[in-house]
């Protein structure tokens, strides 16, 4: 190495950079093309939930299809495949992976840690408008030749590939491959800047274990999600080159409509490798977030420390790290070598003990709590019990043996989406409950609240737990019409109607919720800068909502960890944590980690 | 009054040693990575997330050329250039590998006159480096332009396995447009090292913020990244 001499202007990396925050002037860089993490997150937050709201009305569709089957004749067998298949990637693509990173990750991440901005503002904004696109592309489909592709969310070839299937024909799965690269360019961008700004930005005093789980949550489901969007990118990228250019990727020979194909020696199960060492990482990439930010609601609302801090990180980044190694769980009925079976099914199951810690601190973080049964407590609640119920039917799915004649039964279906729709959906209910007084200044109406959360977490219930009987009855999933199948009873056409009726009405509740956003924007009772009396930073802002920049001349100072609820000889029982110690005031926890 | 709690850290890095102390340092506050900033920070992560695209196109590839029921087309006869009636196997390749090793090393000089605030032999060491690229480039598209006249095509070949030229293609195109971009950026950065944008805390056109020196090892770290890449293309592409 050259020894570079330390001349006048050599720089020496500074302790901690200040950002050079860009002021905007104008109306259009203050609320459109703004480079705010919070006007970001808010942006992110409206596109992904108007992509939720088609994404829920697509499966009332689906719904009335399989609950009466031939009533409704605009739904065909291609329609129905197409809804399936746009309702799945979009939920998890552009409704919970950009609404919990894109959406609570730019807004909470920089207020938590006490930074005045993401590290890299214009990057940051990039990021919004490049995922803008790929909604845009995605949509766009709905409206092209032949409309969306109907290949399962999954995309599984060589059906997507073929274009005489639903889901290869015409241009849907083109766009769709199109869209996705567009949304992991996009959102290496954003997940860049979270990952950078926890590691390099935080506050004087802001340690690592000082950090709200929120954060943690966030950052690691950041991290994973950088290291695994690559896969799928180079899937799409090989799918892309199989449709448009005539490559055989992953099509072996083959026969379509009775012509052998010119093609051979592709191979499908590299898709579905490539596919899932995506996919589970991404049913983390959406649970860990969840997981962090229902930390916190537990805690505050219960008003009681987080049990075991250190240990909800630890299977945190356990689960993140063990996340990539099980991805083959999803393809024991695919083919593939069937010793790997034990290989990933043993691993599979390793991932529950992580998870059981954080369950288990859960319940004794609320052990003899203070409970208040506020909205957000309540989701919070609802999602430890539908989480424990999904993540006991993992357990069914992950042995090879029990998963072979469940796999393709509305069982899976069933455990999906109590695990990974369900369930962060109702943090994600809960978190809007719980900040929406921060990023507006005002209340959210607790009446309606308290409408939407019964009707749709009952709701949930009748609508999922029946389809785990249909399942295990043997009622195939993704298929069109169940017909005059022998086994197939009538009472589960009665059931499916049921469900059917159930779903409709949960998801026109969830109208209820988008008035509640609107309304209280103007009608909502004013909330102060603190209404939960929580301890974490983002509620110690010198106003609400927090402006430009977040903090006023001084960033604060992190004196002690997030969870100082009820600490014995403290005035109020919660402490925040820029408050510093006194004789008085002992600091708790993790103070002097 | 605000430093009582945070001196403890400080000390406690004091204290201890060796893993002790990374662990402190990584856990502590502000930074985990103390002398880092935040530019390369981001690049060093942006690379990992790109280390995993690269593997997952390479593995791909072994994996389709290991499955093809077809014989994989020998890489020895296929890249050879006839000159003076011998065949010379891999010799464009040898020296597209050349041109792009040494280009490493004038971006690393780049990088250590930019630490000396020297401008102009900065900005020669980085043109010379883009000009390295756009050669390596250039030497690629008359691979490409001789494959293509010999008929291999992505969907097939004259010598064997269709996947042949599909990961071909795919991968070096893939590759030769992360060191098109590597070029282009160059370019941009030795045009504002040249003008002393770095000297004179000129902001930039669309971040409106200062630049620093620091962005020429930036660049430099992706533009090594890239030869590595290329290392690994070069050995399980063309050698195996």
């Amino acid at each position: 190495m050259v020894d570079v001499p330390l001349g006048p202007g050599t720089i020496i990396p500074a302790e901690i950079e200040d950002v050079e925050l860009y002021h905007p002037k104008s109306w259009v860089t203050k609320y459109v093309f703004s480079q705010d993490a919070k006007v970001i997150a808010v942006q992110y937050a409206i596109v992904a939930l108007s992509v939720g709201v088609v994404a829920l009305v697509l499966s009332w569709l689906m719904r009335l299809q399989l609950g009466f089957p031939g009533v409704f004749s605009f739904i065909d067998a291609n329609a129905y495949y197409q809804f399936i298949t746009m309702h799945g990637m979009m939920m998890v693509v552009y409704v919970l992976t950009a609404l919990f990173l894109g959406g609570f990750g730019n807004y909470l991440i920089p207020l938590m840690i006490g930074a005045r901005d993401m590290v890299f503002p214009y990057v940051n904004m990039l990021s919004f408008w490049i995922y803008f696109l790929a909604v845009l592309v995605l949509v766009a489909s709905f409206f092209a030749p032949g409309g969306p592709t109907g290949a399962g969310w999954t995309l599984y070839p060589p059906q997507a590939i073929l274009s005489g299937t639903p889901g290869g024909q015409d241009w849907g799965i083109i766009l769709m491959l199109v869209s996705l690269m567009i949304f992991i360019i996009g959102f290496t961008m954003g997940g860049l800047n979270y990952v950078v700004t926890v590691l390099q930005a935080r506050t004087r005093g802001m340690t690592l274990m000082r950090m709200p789980l929120t954060v943690w949550g966030i950052f690691t489901a950041s991290f994973m999600a950088l290291l695994a969007f690559p896969a799928l990118f180079v899937g799409c990228v090989m799918m892309l080159f199989d449709r448009a250019l005539g490559t055989s990727f992953f099509v072996p020979s083959i026969v379509e409509m009775g012509q052998p194909l010119d093609r051979s020696g592709g191979s499908p199960l590299l898709f579905q490798h490539l596919f899932w060492f995506f996919g589970h990482p991404e049913v983390y990439i959406v649970a860990l977030p969840a997981f962090g930010i229902v930390s916190d609601l537990i805690s505050t609302h219960a008003r009681r420390n987080i049990f075991g801090y250190r240990m909800m990180v630890w299977a945190l980044l356990a689960i993140g790290a063990l996340s990539f190694v099980v991805w083959a769980h999803h393809m024991y009925v695919s083919g593939m070598n069937p010793s790997f079976g034990f290989f990933f099914a043993t691993t599979t199951l390793i991932i529950a003990i992580p998870t059981a810690i954080k369950v288990y601190n859960w319940i004794l973080t609320l052990w003899r709590g203070d409970i208040h049964l506020t909205v957000p407590m309540l989701f919070a609640l609802a999602f430890i019990i539908t989480f424990v119920n999904g993540g006991l039917t993992g357990l069914f799915l992950g042995n090879v043996v029990v998963d072979v004649p469940l796999s393709d039964t509305m069982f899976v279906v069933a455990h999906f989406h109590m695990v990974m729709g369900v369930a962060p959906i109702l943090v994600i209910f809960g978190a809007i409950y719980h900040w929406y007084p921060k990023v507006t200044g005002r209340m959210l109406n607790d009446t309606l609240g308290k409408l939407h959360f019964w009707v749709t977490f009952l709701g949930a219930y009748a609508i999922f737990f029946p389809m785990h009987y249909l399942g295990l009855m043997g009622v195939p999933r993704r298929y069109y019409e169940i017909g005059e199948m022998s086994f197939v009873p009538p009472s589960a056409h009665t059931l499916n109607a049921f469900i059917t009726i159930v779903a409709l009405v949960v998801g026109a509740t969830q109208m209820v919720f988008v008035f509640n956003l609107i309304w209280s924007l103007r009608h909502g009772r004013v909330a102060g800068g603190n209404p939960w009396r929580a301890t974490t930073l983002e509620w110690q802002t010198p106003e609400t909502p927090p402006p430009h920049g977040n903090w006023g001349k001084e960033q604060p100072v992190v004196y002690r960890w997030a969870y100082d609820y009820n600490v014995p000889g403290a005035e109020q029982d919660f402490i925040p944590q820029n408050q510093p110690a006194t004789n008085t005031l002992p600091l708790m926890g993790l103070a002097h980690a | 009054m605000a430093d009582h709690a945070l001196t403890d850290v400080r000390e406690d890095i004091a204290n201890v040693s060796g893993l002790r102390t990374i662990a402190t340092d990584l856990a502590s506050d502000r930074k985990a990575f103390k002398n880092v900033s935040w530019g390369k920070a981001m690049m060093w992560i942006f690379l990992l997330s790109d280390t995993f695209i690269f593997s997952c196109f390479l593995i791909a590839y072994m994996t389709a050329r290991m499955s093809t029921t077809v014989p994989w087309p020998n890489p020895s006869e296929v890249f050879s250039l006839t000159i003076g009636g011998t065949s010379l196997p891999l010799l464009l390749i040898a020296i597209m590998t050349f041109v792009l090793i040494s280009s490493s090393g004038t971006m690393a000089m780049a990088v250590n006159f930019g630490y000396r605030h020297d401008r102009r032999k900065t900005a020669a060491l980085m043109l010379a480096t883009a000009l390295l690229g756009a050669t390596f480039v250039g030497m690629q598209a008359f691979e490409w332009t001789k494959l293509i006249h010999e008929g291999v095509r992505p969907w097939t070949n004259p010598w064997g396995a269709a996947q042949f030229g599909s990961t071909f293609f795919m991968i070096t195109g893939f590759h030769g447009t992360h060191v098109t971009f590597g070029v282009i950026f160059l370019l941009i950065l030795a045009r504002k090292v040249w003008r002393g944008d770095f000297d004179t805390q000129r902001r930039g056109f669309f971040t409106s913020r200062k630049g620093r020196y620091e962005s020429v090892e930036i660049m430099g770290l992706y533009w090594h990244f890239v030869d590595l890449v290329w290392v690994f293309i070069f050995a399980l592409f063309y050698l195996w």
